[in-house]
């Protein structure tokens, strides 16, 4: 037996008393983060809904803290669980911080009167979220990311040992989503909470999570470190993407390649390419990049967005059969632009391309390139 | 502060205006009674009125108030359980339900010559309440929408109206002229044997729903965040049903179906008290349906003396548009 706060053994998920998922086998230490990815549909909610008790399991069990949580009480599930859903909260005539004392609501006496402890915790959750400035406007009248920190509170002075989370940084800007994830991870470190959500960043999954769970297509398909499941083609096949589309080392997505014969060479390097790739991609422009070492930033875009990438390894020099070949493509191409301004000693080949180019002609400046493809559609 | 400050004045006003009509119900009339000859009634010391105070007015307007705070709890109870600020017994078509088992029951058995206990009026109207009810909670599960359930609700009670009526007209007797009266709702001719009844049934359910308090503002964030707080979701839906059903056949055995208390009181309340919060609203929607009906009921008696008008006129003439300004709002915060 491993040492799980929470585990689902062989546990069926569905609605309506139809198993969507079947046999899922998932737990969590305290002091982890847990996070389901897959894609729109697949089910990541249907097993966070079972896994709280909104939904009926359709098969197996969930124990919670070494009890199957079918036959404990509420109020004892209350004080280890708390939730942040995705499900508006009503909150008539309340404002934050009446949200955030519901939170308190296990710990009260008969009527739920707040005592001196119980708000002083819920001033700390508040604080925690960074959350004093608006928690005492209307709940209805806040912005939706500011609800979403406020949730959280209320979840946090619920004093759980076990977060549950719905996509929490949905309605969150970029800023407010790491904000609180870093919360999340300062409530793992400091209280040893266990955290289990969904994300849809798969980014931001990458970096917080201790383990992922795949889910896809009405199934557990993988469950691991993040270094186990963020690899370009596993990530690929399980959101269904075309191969290119993801890059596993930066957690990003590119938008699919613009194909055809080449229309523009594009000389790159150090980062100095991106920009220009991206440009031409959203203009609908099929491009070729090179010559590229295949350590350079720039190879990891080009490959994504290129419809040819020249490269010689990493650290090695321009040999003559790539040299050859970016010839033989400059040669092809309408135009050429050169986003370097400097060439190392292994970068030589790369300033003759760029040479050969300007006496054929061929060489623009990126400013002029753009004005050749301005708004959205080819030439 | 402010808060508590809202919360004294707020609860002092309301017990001010239920003292100050209770007097004003007693003195006003067909006869007139004067405040002292009301008070040496109370004290016991006689007046030349004393029978129309003593076993009149007093009880009539005793009953007045618990039943209109009973319909206004239940009213509050409802718009909780359906998370729709205009439910209530007489929109969801509740006390209709009650008002046709109560009339088939009583023509049951005034027609046998056999007297009707208030006991077995509350047990008849509670059928019927619960009858209604369980439509309306099948409608409930079947649609989301707010509206529909209204409108569902709103329907039902007009059939269980219809039925009430054929049924009504054609038992011709001299008894059930009365119970057409009845049907449309009216506080006269209540007697400190009912008082008794009502008393029994609505004060019990009324510190049932005060202790439920706690529970109720879980379940006023939604199903989900109350189940994860500790509520028992199940049992405290139950529970719900049955005292507002309690509360609202209670009422109906008394005094007939009567219209917009239930939706105007507790809305009434939120904007004085401006908290939704159930441990200050059961009390406060209580007091407020008590001076609600104290008020309507005087203003049916007096405004056309000797002409009694029915109440349900009167509550609806105040309460309606309480929900047509509920509706408005609501479409304003686009909720």
């Amino acid at each position: 037996m491993d040492t799980w706060y929470i585990h689902t053994e062989h546990m069926d998920v569905g609605y309506d008393g139809t198993p969507l998922i079947r046999d899922i086998e998932i737990g969590i230490r305290r002091g982890e983060i847990l996070t389901l990815i897959g894609p729109n549909g697949s089910g990541k909610s249907t097993i966070l809904k079972s896994m709280i008790r909104q939904l009926k399991l359709l098969g197996g069990v969930v124990v919670l803290d070494g009890q199957a949580m079918a036959a404990m009480r509420e109020g004892e599930i209350a004080k280890k669980m708390a939730i942040v859903m995705t499900e508006r909260l009503r909150a008539e005539l309340m404002t934050g911080e009446d949200v955030v004392s519901t939170g308190r609501y296990p710990y009260t006496g008969r009527l739920g009167i707040l005592t001196a402890t119980d708000k002083q915790k819920v001033r700390e959750a508040i604080a925690l979220v960074h959350g004093e400035d608006f928690a005492h406007r209307p709940f209805a009248q806040i912005s939706d990311g500011q609800r979403q920190r406020l949730l959280l509170a209320r979840a946090v002075c619920q004093e759980p040992e076990i977060i549950v989370l719905d996509e929490p940084t949905s309605f969150l800007d970029v800023k407010h989503k790491l904000e609180l994830l870093e919360i999340l991870k300062t409530l793992v470190r400091e209280k040893n909470v266990a955290i289990l959500m969904s994300l849809h960043e798969l980014d931001l999954a990458q970096k917080i999570s201790d383990r992922v769970v795949c889910v896809a297509d009405h199934s557990v398909d993988r469950c691991g470190t993040p270094e186990e499941i963020f690899q370009n083609q596993y990530i690929e096949t399980l959101y269904g993407m075309d191969e290119g589309r993801y890059n596993a080392l930066f957690g990003s997505l590119e938008m699919a390649r613009v194909d055809g014969l080449p229309r523009v060479f594009v000389i790159g390097g150090g980062g100095s390419g991106i920009p220009v790739y991206r440009a031409l991609q959203r203009r609908g422009v099929p491009f070729a990049a090179g010559v590229l070492a295949e350590n350079d930033v720039d190879y990891l875009v080009a490959k994504a967005l290129a419809v040819q990438t020249l490269s010689v390894p990493a650290f090695a020099p321009m040999n003559e059969a790539v040299m050859a070949e970016a010839r033989a493509l400059v040669c092809r191409c309408e135009h050429v632009v050169c986003c370097l301004t400097a060439f190392g000693e292994l970068n030589q080949c790369n300033r003759l391309l760029r040479d050969e180019a300007a006496v054929r002609g061929k060489i623009l400046p990126v400013r002029r390139l753009f004005d050749l493809w301005t708004g959205g559609g080819p030439a | 502060m402010e808060k508590r400050a809202r919360l004294w004045i707020g609860f002092f006003s309301l017990l001010l205006s239920l003292l100050g009509l209770m007097v004003w119900n007693i003195n006003a009339g067909s006869v007139h009674v004067s405040p002292a000859e009301i008070l040496s009634v109370l004290l016991g010391r006689g007046g030349d009125n004393a029978i129309i105070v003593h076993s009149i007015r007093l009880p009539r307007i005793l009953a007045t108030a618990l039943l209109g705070g009973a319909l206004a709890l239940s009213g509050f109870l409802l718009q909780t359980f359906f998370a729709n600020p205009i439910a209530g017994p007489f929109i969801l078509g509740i006390s209709s339900g009650a008002k046709l088992v109560l009339s088939l029951t009583l023509i049951a058995f005034l027609s046998r010559g056999v007297a009707v206990g208030s006991v077995v009026l509350i047990l008849a109207s509670f059928f019927g309440a619960m009858l209604s009810m369980s439509f309306v909670l099948l409608i409930s599960s079947k649609v989301k929408r707010m509206s529909l359930l209204i409108i569902s609700g709103v329907m039902i009670g007009y059939i269980c109206s219809a039925v009430t009526d054929f049924v009504i007209t054609f038992a011709d007797d001299a008894n059930i002229i009365n119970l057409h009266h009845w049907s449309l709702g009216s506080f006269s001719g209540i007697t400190w044997g009912n008082v008794g009844v009502m008393t029994a049934v609505i004060l019990p359910a009324l510190i049932v729903a005060f202790l439920l308090s706690k529970p109720i503002s879980a379940y006023q964030l939604g199903e989900v965040y109350a189940q994860n707080m500790g509520v028992n979701i199940r049992a405290f839906r139950a529970a719900l049903i049955l005292l507002s059903s309690v509360l609202s056949a209670a009422v109906t055995a008394f005094a007939g179906p009567i219209s917009f208390v239930g939706v105007a009181a507790p809305h009434l309340m939120r904007s004085l008290f401006k908290t939704a919060k159930p441990i200050i609203m059961i009390p406060a929607c209580f007091l407020g349906g008590a001076v609600f009906c104290l008020l309507c009921d005087l203003i049916a008696r007096t405004a056309f003396a000797p002409t009694e008008l029915s109440i349900s006129s009167v509550t609806a003439l105040f309460g309606a548009p309480v929900v047509i300004l509920v509706m408005l709002r609501r479409q304003k915060e686009n909720l």
